[in-house]
């Protein structure tokens, strides 16, 4: 029940925030959205998904993920039709399917997708400040650089975050299965 | 076993799809390159629309008698873009003037209020448009929204009281309909393509 008020949380805020995506590309892509998949998969966090539905859900998800990466579908998004769209597939088509998948991946995968996550934002980042076009028609010059600038910072963020368990163990004070593993019995 | 693989396969296969039409078969990323390529497949009627030009008379943007018109959209107190633009489409309507071609060059303005024709005047005095076979021009203030969803054309206001569009060359063909968009900078392929529609 937490959770579904959680998500039903994460949700509000993402259409709270419609006005500031419009302004600017950093709060479309790197808070909005972010936070449609965050309802995804606080709302699907108590579901325990089955193992031989884990890789075509991943594959889903991995779909939505790419679909939302291309330039055009953030332009779309903010059209009626796009934004429809964004509201329904970010949480239904990313975050849940995510959710119910991650528990069964391997460690070897789930480092393959972190490591393909971070060189992605890499490559995104230093394509958005350094293009000599626009990428999407419905931002400035300058707010397609800071995007650019916001994949980097995040990068690295994530980079940090994900390198601690790695090199020092797991840290005492996070509850052990973050990621909610032990629970589904992965 | 191939109960076990089949939605994983199910799965690829939509997804690859789904990516594939979405990107026009991996053509198009970008809304710019989509629409670009939308306009190609399927040109778009042109509607009769009069604009008001920098002598403050009404000019069809319609081609007329098998003419083919170029359209690129602009503010005149544009700081860069729009300049350099200007001086590649003082140079295209050099050379078809050159080559004969029944041809005729508009800069509309995006920014009716402001441009006024003294406006577009001076902004023509300044590229050399004198009017004949290129001239500048406004919509009326109503029909601007119609005419940039026509041309796909999003402009957004900067943080200088300027403004960002995507700029191009736009071509209307002969029977009235907008059929193809090129870089500003593309003034060879704009030859080209005008070459091949009106020997």
């Amino acid at each position: 029940m937490r959770m579904i008020c959680l998500a039903l949380l994460a949700f509000a805020e993402a259409i709270a925030l419609r006005q500031a995506a419009e302004a600017s590309p950093v709060q479309h892509v790197l808070v909005q959205m972010p936070l449609l998949v965050l309802a995804g998969v606080l709302i699907s966090w108590d579901i325990r998904g089955r193992r031989v539905w884990a890789v075509p859900l991943l594959l889903t998800a991995l779909t939505a993920f790419l679909f939302w990466m291309l330039p055009r579908s953030v332009d779309w998004a903010l059209t009626p039709a796009g934004e429809t769209a964004k509201y329904l597939s970010l949480p239904l088509l990313l975050g849940v399917p995510l959710r119910l998948s991650w528990p069964w991946l391997a460690p070897v995968l789930r480092g393959f997708l972190k490591a393909n996550a971070l060189s992605m934002l890499g490559v995104l980042g230093f394509l958005y400040t350094h293009a000599p076009l626009r990428i999407c028609n419905s931002y400035l010059v300058s707010a397609q650089q800071d995007l650019g600038f916001a994949f980097l910072h995040l990068a690295v963020v994530l980079a940090c975050i994900w390198a601690v368990p790695v090199l020092f163990g797991h840290p005492r004070w996070l509850p052990s299965g973050s990621a909610g593993c032990s629970k589904c019995g992965a | 076993m191939a109960a076990r693989f089949l939605p994983s396969v199910l799965a690829a296969v939509a997804g690859g799809g789904i990516l594939w039409l979405a990107t026009d078969g991996a053509q198009a990323f970008t809304s710019e390159a989509a629409r670009r390529l939308d306009v190609v497949q399927s040109p778009r009627q042109v509607p009769k629309v009069l604009l008001e030009d920098m002598m403050s008379r009404p000019v069809p943007l319609l081609p007329q008698a098998g003419e083919v018109v170029l359209v690129e959209f602009i503010y005149t107190v544009c700081g860069d873009i729009c300049q350099i633009a200007a001086a590649d489409f003082a140079e295209i309507r050099d050379r078809l003037q050159a080559q004969g071609v029944k041809a005729r060059l508009l800069s509309v303005s995006f920014d009716p209020e402001r441009d006024t024709p003294e406006q577009m005047a001076i902004y023509g005095d300044a590229h050399e448009a004198d009017g004949i076979m290129w001239t500048i021009a406004r919509p009326e203030k109503t029909a601007l929204p119609e005419l940039l969803g026509l041309f796909d054309v999003i402009v957004i206001p900067d943080e200088w009281g300027g403004y960002q569009h995507n700029a191009a060359i736009h071509v209307i063909t002969g029977d009235g309909r907008f059929s193809a968009v090129y870089d500003t900078d593309a003034v060879e392929d704009v030859l080209a393509h005008l070459s091949a529609v009106q020997p």
